[in-house]
């Protein structure tokens, strides 16, 4: 393994140690794509300007008389999930009715990692417009596990994962609406980070549920996973829904931290290690608390008694903002236009063409969730629920400091496997979605193995923390991190 | 729930997506095991309870109106590049009124 098997921490000592230059960092990133990204079809795009980008890096290192001053992102490779805008690149949302759509501005995450002087190395695989779990849901063809290529990377950041997995890039962007970031973390045995609702602007994150969207990190080391999030940060004149974060707290990696760490009350909700579980991912995931706990944290089960209506709501809140953040997609200031006789008949055709099965289902259900006589009933409703759901996440964190569970009910799937009834696949996100509609930030770290069919599979724990605690959330992150590396 | 065949032709109007005999058949049947599932939440007592209406508790945000964003400016002819039918300066679309 080159220098693409380094973390973005390493890669940062070594470029400002000269030990290599960021064209050479590239270059190793884009022959492992070369290698491996035929099979795995992490990206939808590979940069033909990557190494012009690192060569601006080298210039900036080479200028600088304070090497250590300078951003920690600097000549760092990174992909982008295809539903972030760069300007000037194609932004394809894995959908046809964009595959020609160049994006014509900057998103705001994707400014500030300019600023640090990052290089994106290209557009990563996704469901169609984020929606899905298994990014089997892309028009352009699914991605395949790096762990074991006949099972699903996950999704909706699908391609994201497998490129950070894979070695094919530094670290990445996702999106996560209901666990797309860090479902295919845990499927992939990386780390992959939902921030607090707000934390970071969706300004040129192609809109699918507006009040759960959040962009979030995927890297292999939760300090990697930091130095994306705190890059990307920020209250953003551009997005009315972002929030100042608590931007001074940068405890964490400091020794005096790790004695609080080691204090912190866990909350183990009684609801998320019911039936559906696979027992072996519940014994890695029980495993993982008690690995806290004989350090010092305390332990304490807690209720989440409306966590069986989760899914429910998501499914219901979710398609109708999608099926309203979707009308854009017309055919007529952008996009795929498939003529029809008059205006209504191209709409008619244009969407029909262009949208996927899955995309259009929950267009449907939520148009139908939407509709006059039905509103009441279901969309707000759902919405009470969703408060209700919320208050729960309140009581709980007067009680404890972070709360800690499964992320998926089993390893990776097999390709094909739930494709065939969208209601086993919506399962998927039973442990991931309740924190999109309460707005928490949650994160996904390796806690273990799984051997299924001779392969190993990674299987992932959630830590949950309270809202805008994301410094909390990573220390106790890093602490399990740690604690893990040293068996 | 069940949806028939003339529901989801309403829906799929209201949605502006044509759709295909075989694609009205199968969505009935996905939509209304969805709705089957999505009204457990029947169940929940929501009285009293103020609807969540976005991603978080704070009220909206207001800012002054006025323009903070120039990096549009003179920019026309490029998100023009984008429109699949255009005139003169202009995106054009089919008549709306005879």
């Amino acid at each position: 393994m080159g220098l693409n098997g380094l973390t973005i921490t390493e890669a940062a000592a070594g470029l400002r140690n000269k030990e290599f230059s960021a064209r050479e960092l590239v270059r190793e990133c884009l022959q492992e794509i070369e290698t491996r990204d035929q099979e795995l079809h992490a990206y939808l795009e590979v940069f033909a300007d990557a190494e012009e980008q690192a060569k601006k890096a080298d210039n900036i290192f080479a200028a600088s008389s304070s090497r250590g001053a300078l951003p920690p992102l600097l000549g760092i490779p990174l992909a982008i999930k295809d539903n972030i805008l760069i300007e000037g690149k194609r932004c394809t949302a894995g959908s046809k009715i964009l595959e020609n759509y160049i994006a014509t501005y900057d998103a705001t995450v994707i400014k500030k990692l300019k600023d640090q002087g990052a290089v994106f190395l290209g557009k990563t695989n996704l469901d169609e417009f984020a929606m899905g779990s298994s990014t089997e849901n892309s028009a352009f063809g699914p991605t395949k596990n790096p762990h074991d290529s006949s099972r699903v990377p996950g999704g909706s950041s699908g391609g994201s994962a497998a490129v950070v997995a894979g070695h094919m890039a530094l670290g990445a962007l996702g999106s996560d609406t209901g666990g797309s970031v860090r479902q295919p973390a845990a499927f992939c045995g990386i780390v992959g980070l939902k921030p607090t609702y707000g934390t970071v602007s969706r300004h040129g994150l192609m809109a699918m549920a507006s009040s759960l969207d959040q962009i979030g990190p995927l890297a292999k080391t939760v300090e990697d996973a930091a130095l994306i999030f705190r890059a990307i940060r920020g209250k953003d004149s551009f997005d009315a829904t972002s929030a100042a974060s608590n931007e001074n707290n940068q405890l964490l990696i400091n020794n005096d931290r790790t004695d609080f760490l080691k204090k912190i009350r866990i909350g183990v909700p009684k609801e998320y290690f019911g039936a559906g579980l696979d027992p072996e991912v519940k014994a890695i995931v029980e495993s993982a608390v008690s690995k806290l706990q004989k350090e010092g944290a305390q332990v304490k089960e807690v209720s989440l008694p409306h966590s069986e209506y989760s899914l429910p709501t998501y499914y219901l809140v979710v398609p109708s903002e999608i099926s309203a953040n979707l009308a854009r997609y017309d055919g007529i200031r952008f996009g795929y236009q498939k003529n029809g006789d008059n205006l209504l008949d191209t709409y008619l055709e244009t969407r029909a063409s262009g949208l996927g099965v899955e995309v259009k289902r929950r267009i449907m259900l939520g148009t139908y969730a939407l509709s006059a006589g039905y509103y009441d009933a279901y969309y707000l409703k759902a919405q009470k629920v969703r408060r209700l759901i919320r208050q729960d996440f309140e009581r709980a964190f007067e009680k404890v400091d972070v709360l800690m569970g499964p992320i998926t009910p089993t390893p990776a799937f097999k390709l094909g496997e739930k494709t065939n009834d969208p209601l086993k696949m919506y399962l998927e996100d039973i442990y991931t979605a309740p924190l999109n509609l309460a707005g928490l930030p949650g994160i996904s770290i390796p806690a273990g193995k799984v051997v299924l069919e001779g392969k190993s599979l990674p299987v992932g724990v959630q830590i949950i923390g309270p809202w805008f605690q994301e410094e909390k959330l990573l220390g106790v992150a890093k602490l399990f991190e740690t604690l893990l590396k040293r068996e | 729930m069940s949806i028939y065949k003339k529901d989801v032709e309403h829906i799929a109007n209201l949605a502006r997506i044509k759709l295909s005999e075989e694609e009205k058949t199968k969505l009935a049947g996905e939509l209304s095991a969805i709705l089957d599932f999505v009204e457990k939440l029947e169940k929940v007592d929501t009285s009293g309870v103020e609807p969540m209406t976005g991603g978080t508790v704070f009220p909206s945000e207001m800012r002054p109106d006025s323009q903070i964003d120039t990096s549009i400016e003179d920019r026309q002819a490029e998100m023009l590049i984008q429109a699949p039918d255009k005139k003169e300066g202009w995106i054009r679309v089919k008549a709306i009124f005879k």
